[in-house]
């Protein structure tokens, strides 16, 4: 089971992160459960200066900026 | 925390031991506080933390504040793949072990690493411009 965070304070790019994140685990067959931090400390705990970020199984893949879904599908395998 | 606004700048500091750590780590902070950017952890990035790592390859620019010609901060940002805006002392005329710590001296190096990010950017954003246009600026050509 794959561990999906999206971390933003619930802007548009943060909602399409999790869209297209949602989007990639069902197109690779992954099973997983997926979590939005909007919380600014617990955002600020990972490290992460920049939102939205994509956090999976615990490591930030990316900040700042929404990936393309082939990219997402790279990150969350 | 910026959120999706475009034109994120992160600073950091080198904060090193030495005299001139202490006043690259001061001249960050004010210049934190100034807006010119948002001061963040060179020790996470160092720690390989995710966060750190990821917000520095997002953020639209990354300056160093380096204290002496080892530029650890600077090679922090190289060692995972970013390319940092490098401000180091040694070039405003402190030498390591021999600068006393003082606020006038930390508000005058503020001031002038303050000008040339700011004159940085606009002759970035000129040749930006130029590039556009599709062609130099010049009359000749």
């Amino acid at each position: 089971m794959k561990k999906f965070e999206i971390l933003g304070t619930g802007c548009p790019k943060c909602n399409m992160l999790q869209n297209l994140t949602e989007q990639a685990a069902k197109e690779l067959g992954l099973q997983y459960e997926l979590k939005k931090v909007t919380d600014i400390k617990q955002i600020m705990n990972y490290g992460v200066m920049i939102t939205p970020a994509l956090v999976v199984d615990g490591q930030v893949k990316v900040a700042g900026k929404v990936p393309t879904l082939d990219e997402i599908k790279k990150l969350i395998q | 925390m910026d959120c999706c606004g475009g034109g994120t700048v992160l600073l950091y500091s080198c904060s090193g031991a030495a005299d001139v750590g202490c006043i690259a780590d001061r001249v960050t902070r004010i210049l934190s506080k100034e807006k010119v950017g948002r001061m963040t952890c060179l020790a996470g990035v160092g720690a390989r933390l995710s966060g750190f790592i990821a917000s520095a390859q997002g953020a639209d620019r990354n300056i160093v504040i380096d204290g002496c010609p080892v530029a650890c901060a600077q090679k922090g940002l190289e060692a995972v793949g970013v390319t940092a805006e490098v401000y180091n002392l040694a070039n405003y005329g402190c030498k390591k072990g021999e600068t006393p710590v003082n606020e006038e001296l930390i508000e005058e190096i503020a001031l002038r690493i303050k000008d040339d990010i700011l004159n940085y950017q606009s002759m970035s954003a000129r040749i930006a411009e130029d590039e556009g246009s599709g062609g130099c600026s010049c009359s000749s050509c």
